[in-house]
This record gives structure tokens, sequence and C-alpha cells, in this order.
């Protein structure tokens, strides 16, 4: 089979187009679905590709990379000093303390302590690319854990860069000399301080070039309005950082990170980010599918004892570590669990640092085998861990920590309104009611949000509104109303059917995202749906008219005429198919509809419909003169 | 044949008037009236004019229950007057939709009765400044009664809202049933004066 370019590309990206929505569907998230069909097409199941798989993965890492830029570019500077002491204290403790672990472990199997130190340190490191881009999808980037998490992560990949100066060191069997192994670091010859002294120059140049040289020459390609353009400087900015890191030993990802940093702040910020995500998203996709097809199923199926049997030994020590730094700095036990959990994999810079430990004579060839097996599959077990978390584990701590805040704070919880999502949405409406003095009972998901709100005096209970017995301890039984004020629509259909079916007497009052998600919860039989931006668009083009030298009372009227209008045909477009013919053939004819009458309303002379009390048409036709009878 | 009657009710803050709770309380379940609260129903002041209309078209007997602001009543039911009265429906050569049927101010007046004379506070009495209603209801072919009103509430005691209630009710229900005859309805300045409550019970 002749192996192209194209016919490669056609293979990763038809697999990915297959399986991606797929995965996600059944809600397995991106990043198992890409794994999948790496599987698929790997030399497991269908052997389209196999051979080159190191290859693409090395490429497929500049994803990695380009994440980091991104992830920068949403940390101004000033967060990330605030993060130093995670970064350093849960990441240090975690690397160091799990790197020596592992590595006292390993000596018990007769491997001399040279390979153990370089095994225990290699193993400590968790996957940035996954845990990340399943965090983000998730949600959770936000919450202490996805905090936390991203601090250890980014010491990780600090750590590598010392391991990678100081592992060969550690070498006890003869080096393979390979002449072009380390072609691109041009310093590694020169003296300690010079090294470390190019080191700081580098960075520093990061920094200033972010502050003093990208700007302006985005400023410049920007004014040119030649969109590709900017693409390319994008590209160019973080691939001439990549290179510049890779030549003087340092980590790529680090630099391009420290870049986005930089440039967090500049006005180009979101459309830097809006450049970079797509390629972002296709490198880090095809990353995924090079390690679903890199895990060798034939070392598997050889000695499966063997390596599942590290695969659980390894997740089960780490996420311990994790577990006790976790709970030394503080985090609470639902978040502490997920920071265990998604830490708890191996991560891709163990296929670099084996691979060079292996050349420079630390661990031979069986071994190196063995671990990087390992290390796949434990990657590909990472999004699976999440979602077993997610589905079964969370669920259970979430009802604990309400029970037991029940019992301490509200032995009878009774208010008539429960706010299900306490967002901006919710918030509103929550303090709304409250300065009313409704009685109003909160539920997040958030234990960040749930804390801050009980010191400011809010009766907010952590968990997710969508368990039925959640809803109950928050007194959903002898409640009037619940409002449905979160972020997810997918969410809010859940509590919904919640609501419908264990509590029935409780008015639902549903936020919709826009048209869709109004006809999704009419057809669940919702009555009150409020669409979120509807109000503030009418009010906005009320005064949109009235600088336009409209009437205000006109431009007011007219924005209830429509806005009971769309109300009205929501209903019955409700009840077609979404984007059927006969869907668009009626919204194309009730915006005729409306256009017209509003129009008639606002310029004509005579007044139609609700106005026609203030209309003198009839009067001055019948009497001839406006000012004979009450209407002058 | 029964009356049916029509309550347009107008108060802005219901929620904080006592004698307008209890006149309510009583009327609002009897068969034969529709109450039917403006505030309510249009809290933005938008009316859906043809609902109106046809409410009114299915009633004998319309009533404007509301407090007395400024000598006439709350904007709600100005701006009813303003856009359900349409010309050609209500009034003018063509508009014969309300001939015949009756109109009836309840009122609620902080003030006792002898400041609305000649020669008090006032200057006017009541009826002299419904004369706006008086006139609506003759230009659309109805029959404008006597208003019923309930004066001095600012210093009324909750048994004489009660009391006062109870009269509104018989009233309502006498109009129901067809007990008053034109004759009788002719000879008062108030309706309540038709079954006025007795002193020993004012006190």
């Amino acid at each position: 089979m002749e192996k192209s370019l194209l016919f490669q590309a056609l293979i990763f990206l038809s697999a990915a187009v297959l399986l991606v929505p797929l995965a996600k569907k059944w809600g397995l998230g991106s990043v198992l679905g890409y794994l999948i069909a790496g599987i698929v097409i790997g030399p497991a199941l269908f052997g389209f590709i196999g051979d080159n798989t190191h290859d693409i993965m090395h490429f497929a890492e500049f994803g990695v990379v380009m994440m980091l830029f991104v992830i920068g570019l949403e940390l101004e500077p000033s967060l990330l000093w605030r993060m130093r002491k995670a970064i350093l204290g849960m990441g240090g403790v975690q690397v160091m303390v799990t790197g020596l672990f592992i590595a006292l472990v390993t000596m018990q199997f007769d491997f001399s302590w040279q390979e153990s130190v370089a095994i225990g340190f290699t193993l400590a490191l968790s996957s940035t690319a996954i845990v990340l881009q399943t965090l983000q999808e998730k949600g959770l980037m936000k919450t202490s854990a996805g905090q936390s998490a991203f601090s250890v992560l980014l010491f990780q990949d600090i750590a590598v860069i010392p391991m990678l100066a100081l592992f060969p060191l550690l070498a006890t069997l003869p080096v393979a000399v390979d002449p072009e192994a380390h072609s691109t670091n041009l310093i590694e010859n020169l003296s300690a301080w010079v090294q470390t002294a190019i080191v700081i120059a580098a960075i520093v140049s990061v920094i200033l070039a972010g502050r003093y040289i990208i700007p302006p020459i985005f400023r410049l390609v920007a004014s040119s309005r030649i969109r590709e353009l900017f693409t390319a400087v994008a590209l160019l900015v973080v691939i001439a950082i990549s290179v510049l890191m890779s030549l003087v030993g340092l980590s790529p990802a680090l630099g391009t990170f420290l870049a986005g940093v930089v440039l967090a702040n500049s006005e180009y910020r979101h459309e830097l980010e809006s450049d970079i995500e797509p390629f972002k998203g296709l490198l880090l996709g095809l990353f995924f599918i090079a390690v679903g097809a890199s895990i060798d199923f034939n070392l598997l199926v050889e000695k499966p004892v063997l390596i599942l049997g590290i695969v659980a030994g390894l997740i089960a020590l780490k996420s311990a570590v994790l577990w006790v730094i976790g709970k030394v700095f503080k985090l609470k036990t639902d978040q502490n669990m997920l920071f265990a959990v998604s830490l708890s994999q191996m991560g891709e810079f163990g296929f670099v640092l084996f691979t060079f430990s292996n050349k420079n004579g630390i661990l031979d060839q069986g071994t190196v085998d063995v671990l990087i097996a390992v290390t796949a599959i434990s990657m590909a077990l990472a999004p699976i861990m999440f979602l077993i978390h997610e589905k079964f584990v969370q669920p259970r701590i979430g009802t604990k920590m309400v029970v037991e805040e029940k019992e301490h704070d509200h032995i009878d919880e009774s208010n008539p309104v429960i706010v299900a999502g306490f967002g901006h949405f919710g918030n509103t409406v929550g303090r709304f009611l409250k300065a009313h003095g409704v009685g109003t009972t909160f539920l997040d998901i958030d234990s960040d949000r749930v804390d801050l709100l009980r010191k400011m005096g809010f009766k907010v209970y952590y968990g997710d509104a969508s368990r039925h017995d959640l809803l109950k301890a928050a007194g959903a039984e002898k409640a009037k109303l619940i409002i449905v004020a979160l972020d997810s629509p997918e969410k809010r259909m859940e509590i919904v059917e919640v609501v419908k079916k264990h509590f029935p007497n409780l008015r639902i009052l549903a936020r919709a995202t826009n048209r869709v998600d109004a006809y999704d919860l009419m057809n669940a039989g919702i009555l009150n749906i409020y669409r979120e931006t509807l109000d503030a668009s009418l009010r906005m083009g009320v005064d949109a008219m009235h600088f336009l030298g409209f009437r205000k009372y006109a431009a007011k009227r007219a924005a209830r005429t429509f806005f009971e209008y769309d109300e009205k045909n929501l209903k019955y477009l409700s009840s077609l198919k979404l984007n059927s013919s006969e869907y668009i053939s009626t919204a194309k004819k009730y915006i005729e509809e409306l256009e017209s009458l509003i129009q008639s309303d606002l310029h004509n002379e005579s007044l139609h419909g609700a106005d026609e009390g203030w209309s003198e048409e009839g009067l001055i036709k019948e009497f001839g003169s406006p000012k004979t009878e009450k209407k002058d | 044949m029964r009356s049916r009657i029509l309550v347009l009710f107008a108060h802005p803050a219901f929620e904080k008037s006592r004698v307008h709770r209890e006149l309510v309380k009583k009327i609002k379940q009897l068969t034969g009236i529709t109450f039917h609260d403006l505030y309510e129903e249009y809290p933005e002041l938008e009316i859906n004019v043809a609902k109106e209309q046809n409410l009114l078209l299915e009633h004998d007997i319309i009533v404007f229950q509301h407090p007395f602001y400024w000598y006439s009543a709350p904007a709600m039911i100005k701006q009813w007057m303003d856009l359900v009265l349409e010309h050609g429906w209500a009034y003018g050569k063509n508009g014969n939709a309300l001939q015949g049927k009756q109109l009836l101010s309840v009122i609620s007046a902080g003030g006792p009765r002898e400041v609305y004379a000649a020669t008090g506070r006032n200057r006017y009495t009541i009826q002299e400044f419904l004369r706006p209603f008086e006139q609506t209801a003759l230009l659309c072919k109805m029959n404008y009664l006597p208003p019923f009103v309930i004066h001095g509430t600012h210093k009324m005691e909750l048994h004489e809202m009660k009391q006062a209630a109870l009269q509104y009710e018989g009233l309502l229900l006498a109009f129901h049933h067809g007990l008053l005859s034109q004759e009788e309805l002719s000879r008062v300045d108030y309706l309540n004066d038709l079954n006025p409550i007795p002193e020993a019970l004012k006190d």
C-alpha cells in the first residue's frame, strides 16, 4: 500500500471525523474518541499506520506546545504570580515524592538505583495534553482542582529540563554514539555558567520580544488587512520560540507558554487565540491518535499481567500521593478527588525521556518497551478514569457533603424557591428575590463559589442539581418554584426531567440559551421559558431606534409587539421539526408578518391594532374636524 | 334574565390597600361576576384591546372599581378608556357595541363625604368630578349609574370596611338578579344610599 502524505491524512482525518463525534455523543469526550480512532487505525486493528507512529507523535507534540501557548494567553502574569506557591509547592512535592516512591518500589525488582531514579522520575510526570484538554472540555479548568492540576503540570514541564540534563549522569550501560542525537542543542558543549547565562538570556529575550517586538509586528500585519498573514505571524511566533528554546535546550512548550503569558495583556490576545486554536486542536487530535496507535498490543498480549499490574500499581501510587498533597494544600474532598484522579496517568514526556534514557545507556531496550507500553495504556485509561470519577465517584461525595451541611445548618429547609445554578443568570434572579425577602435556596456545582456565597450569607448548597436526592435535601418537596438557571443547556434539561418526574408540584422557570434550546424546553412541557438575551437585545434595539430619532414610547411599544409576537411564534415553531422546509417557510412568514405589522405601526399615518384608540382618522372622517370631539 | 357584571379593577398598589382587599374578597367569587384585575393583567399598561372588547360584549354591567386619585382614576383606567373604547366600535356613527349597557364607578376616597361639596375643602361633589365618566358613558350610548363611594378610608376601622364590603356585595347581587328599578336608581346620589348601613352598626 502506498502511504503518501495525502493518503495518511485521509486515514487520520476520516478516523477522527467518524469516531470523535460518536465518542462525544456517548459522553466519552473527544480525547477518548481520538485514542480509540488511533487504536482502530493502528497496528492492533486495521494497521493503516504503524511503523511511523513515533514520528507522527513527535510532530504532533507540537500541538502540546500550541496548547500551552493558548493557555498562557488566558493567564495574565499577575495570576501566574499568584499561583507560584501552588506551582512550586504542589508541583515540586508531587514530582519529588512520586519520583522517589516509584524509584524505591522499582529497586525492589532488581533494578540498580540509577535505573530506578530514571524510571521513577519519568513515571512521576502526567499528561499535560490529556489532562488539560479533558479539564477544558468538561469546564473544570477554573475549579480549584483544575487550577491545582494545572500548577502541577506546569512544574512537571519545567522539571523535564533538569531531567534531560541530569539523566546522562545515571548511565551504567555503554552509550551508543549517535552524532545526530543532540544536534539541535547548540550550547551543551559550553561551560555550565555560560549555558546558564544563555538560558536566562533566551528567557528574557522571549519576555522582551513578547512585550516590545511582537505587538508592533502584529499591528503592522493587522493594518495590511490580509487575514491569512495574521495566522502566519501567529504560527511564526510559536514556531520561532519553539526553535529558540530547543536551541538552548529548554522545553518549547514552556517557552511558548511564557510568550503566551506575556501576550495575555495585549490587544491581539483573542485574535491570536482563535488563529492558533484550530492548529492546536488538530495537532492535539493527531497526537492522541498517535498515542492510541502506538499502544503495543502484542506486548500486552505477551505480558498482560506484568503490564496491567504496573499500570494499576502506578495509578494507585500516583493518586495516593496526589491525594495526600491535596489534603496538605487544603483542597475540599470533592476537588481533591478530582485532582488525584486527573493526574494519575503517565505523560507524553515519558516517550521522550524513556527513548532518551535508552540512547544514553541508562535503560535497556526491553525495559523501555514495557514502560512505553505502560505509559501509553495509562494515557488511554485517563479519559476513562475521568468518566468513572464523574459518573460514580463525584455524585457520592456531593451528596455526602450536602447531608452533612444540612444536619449542621438547616434542619428544616422550607424555602419557597430553589435556584439551580448561581452563575451570572441565577445570581441576578437570586439577588432580586433575596432583596424582596423571598426565601431562596441556591444549588451550585462549583465548591469555591459555594464557599464564597456562604461567606456572603447566601444559603447555598454544593452539588449537582439534577440529582433528585439533592433536590429533596434542598426542600423540593415543599418549595413552590424551581428556577433552572445553570449555564449548560444539557444540564438544565436533566434537571427539568428530574423535577417533572419526582416533584410534579414544583413549578419550573427555565433559562434558555436560544430558540433551539427554548424549543427543547417547550417540547419537554415547560411553560415558563426565559431566553437569556431576548430582553436585553430588545432593550438595546429600543435605544438604537431612539438614537435614530424614533419616539421612545413608540419604539418601546414596537419592542413589546415584537416580543409578544416572537414568543407566540416560538410556541408554534416549537411543534415543527427544526429546519424542516415547513419550519423555514413558517418562520419566514412570521418574520414578514411581524415586519409589516411594526412598519405600519411606526410609519403610517393611521394607527393599527392595539393603537386604534389613539387614532383620529375615523373621527376626522365622521366629523370633518378633529377638534369637535374627545380627541382634541 | 340575569345581568352579567364585569368588574374592571384598577389599583397600582393593591397589596397595600386595606379597603379594596375587603371589597375584592367579597365579590371575587360571586356567580355572574367577572373580576378583572387590570394591573395584574397588564403590568406594563400594554392593554390587549381585542380581549377587553370581547369581555365588554359578554357583560351587561361594567364596573370601574378603583381608588380616587387626583379626583379621577389611576392611569390604568384612562389608558384602558383611550385604547379600548375605539371610535367606530364604542362610539361614533357605527359604534354601537356598548349600547344599552350600564356603567358604574365604585370608588374609595380618603376624605369624608362632606369635604366633597361646594362648601367643602374639595369644592365639588364626587358626581361632578366623575363627569368625564358620565359623558363617556353617554357618548358610548350607555347608562351611567350613580357611583358607589366609600368615603373616609384614611380613618376607617376594619369592621367598617367589612360592612362596606358587605354592602357592595349586596349591591352587585341585586344588580345580577335585576332587583333594582331604574326609578329607584335615579332617586339616590350614591348607590350606598339605597341600602344604607344602619348607624347602630357603625361603631
